[in-house]
């Protein structure tokens, strides 16, 4: 197969498998399968079409052709029989139809479709790393090699990951549904909590040598995007999409020239990307028409006092404060109460700031955790305490696990003492 | 990676004529695959350039010139901004656009620097 042929497979399989994986697996109830089949048919069309020409419609080409092998399946593995009958039947009427018809009605079975698929990825019989890798392959159309590459690990690592995540969907007879109300609250957390972490994986990546990887930040933008047309109706998934653009709308300005990370008090506004911030701005108005603000649009909207502030001294302190009160009754976390402190300190002072942090500092969760000394440093320095500033941030720095990030923080262990010396 | 993706202004879009309701309607549907595969970040139509402008930079100087511009096929009528993986990605969506006019029309793929380009 050439090269063209080969980048026209992985284009198209990008934007059509999620689709037809979706609707295959609501019909051999297998993942598996599903995206077995899918890329035979795939690889079928790809060889076809540049002999026969491309069809006018090849999304509607495609899923007639792989819900045919499906159905082909079925019947060779005379299984569900009625199930069989049904869909073949299925399939006739649609033949009947006017075109338009078939078009619009199987969109919204695939929407369906998709958003079963999205729950089922995401589902909590597998654990985090499994849920992650097989969104990204099913629903991201990415394929194992780029997986790998994203997540700086071995290739068979991820491929065996995908495979034991399906074996444990099909072991465990994981249904292919929208869970009903009980259960949704909590899916749909973890359906959110898969797109999040990829987001942050990209943009504070927790391992390897680079601060950023844009194309992680990229992916989950993407599945936050489909998945809002999928669930209009939900306010947090609006709110998880505010809060990824707005945060992407700073991925210029959040690195410098060699790479270092730039402080978000520190960045050129003018960098920032005004049309993501419209984004996550619009995307915010849909999520408080849609419900009540929950912990990602919360979030979201703390991320929107700094995209509105054209200045950091423009910058509404005391709203964030709040928010962030309002965002530790929700999810009450030591993180969470770190962040509170900085907007406290900025809005009332370094000291009522650094008070917070030190009743953090005793409580001893945030141990581990290297923004604690990083912003006690911060205010320490403020507060004209160089040499314990100092101190802090060489902590911080020994805790960091991303290189860059260590590497700013020794900076600012360095600029402790010149700026002691230069006062 | 963003994708700048422009249709090439011709006699028609230069006419100031609306398209046409079907039309609309086509690159309505269109428009909304785009949405609901995440892809779409922003799309425009432009007006004729008969009510445009350009601002000519010669060293210093700077000289206004109305339009409309006579070179039709270097003008653009309308774009859209997208976020895809590749170009072959971009392009593929590119081959399911609705032609924008009738008989022959243009669509051009821009890749947009990113922030890594400038590291």
């Amino acid at each position: 197969m050439s090269a063209d042929i080969q980048r026209s497979i992985d284009a198209v399989w990008r934007i059509e498998s999620p689709r037809l994986i979706a609707v295959l697996t609501r019909m051999l109830r297998d993942v598996g399968v599903a995206e077995e089949l899918t890329q035979d048919v795939l690889v079928t069309a790809l060889e076809h079409w540049p002999r026969r020409g491309v069809p006018d419609n090849p999304g509607a080409w495609l899923m007639t052709a792989a819900k045919r092998r499906a159905i082909d399946f079925l019947r060779r593995r005379k299984v569900l029989e009625r199930k069989h009958a049904q869909l073949g039947h299925e399939l006739e009427s649609e033949q009947g139809q006017p075109a338009a018809d078939i078009e619009a009605s199987m969109d919204d079975e695939i929407g369906d479709d998709l958003l079963r698929l999205m729950f089922v990825a995401c589902h909590p019989v597998l654990s985090t790393d499994a849920r992650v890798a097989l969104t990204l392959r099913l629903l991201g159309g990415l394929t194992t090699g780029e997986i790998a590459r994203a997540y700086l690990q071995p290739e068979p690592t991820i491929a065996q990951r995908i495979v034991r995540a399906k074996r444990t969907l099909a072991d465990k007879k994981v249904a292919f549904e929208v869970p009903r109300a009980a259960e949704l609250r909590e899916r749909l957390d973890s359906v959110l909590e898969v797109i999040y972490l990829v987001f942050n994986e990209g943009y504070t990546a927790t391992a390897g040598d680079d601060w950023m990887r844009p194309d992680l930040c990229g992916e989950a933008l993407r599945l936050g995007r489909v998945l809002v047309g999928l669930m209009p109706g939900e306010a947090e998934v609006h709110g998880l999409v505010a809060l990824m653009e707005i945060h992407a709308s700073r991925e210029r300005a959040r690195v410098d020239a060699e790479g270092r990370p730039v402080l978000l008090l520190e960045q050129n506004r003018a960098q920032w990307d005004r049309l993501l911030i419209r984004r996550g701005l619009d995307a915010l108005e849909r999520a408080a028409k849609a419900g009540l603000a929950g912990p990602y649009t919360v979030q979201a909207m703390i991320a929107a006092c700094h995209a509105r502030a054209l200045t950091v001294q423009a910058t509404d302190w005391v709203r964030i404060a709040q928010l962030y009160e309002t965002l530790a009754q929700m999810t009450p976390s030591p993180v969470v109460e770190l962040n509170r402190a900085v907007a406290i300190s900025r809005a009332f002072g370094a000291q009522s700031g650094l008070d917070l942090v030190d009743a953090l500092a005793a409580d001893q969760a945030l141990d581990n955790y290297h923004l604690l000394p990083s912003v006690r440093g911060d205010l320490l320095g403020m507060l004209g305490r160089v040499d314990e500033a100092r101190e802090e941030f060489r902590r911080a720095a020994a805790l960091a696990g991303n290189a860059r990030e260590r590497q700013l923080l020794l900076q600012r262990a360095a600029d402790c003492g010149r700026e002691a010396a230069s006062s | 990676m963003r994708f700048m993706v422009m249709v090439r202004a011709n006699r028609e879009s230069e006419s100031g004529a609306m398209p046409s309701a079907q039309r609309l309607a086509e690159m309505g549907k269109f428009n909304e695959e785009l949405v609901k595969a995440g892809v779409m970040l922003a799309a425009e139509g432009l007006r004729a350039s008969s009510l445009g402008a350009r601002v000519r930079f010669s060293g210093s100087k700077r000289s206004v010139i109305d339009g409309p511009f006579a070179e039709t096929k270097e003008l653009i009528a309308g774009f859209w901004l997208w976020q895809v993986r590749s170009l072959d990605e971009a392009i593929e969506w590119v081959k399911r656009c609705p032609n924008p006019f009738d008989g022959e029309s243009e669509i051009e793929i821009r890749q947009v620097f990113e922030a890594e380009d400038f590291g």
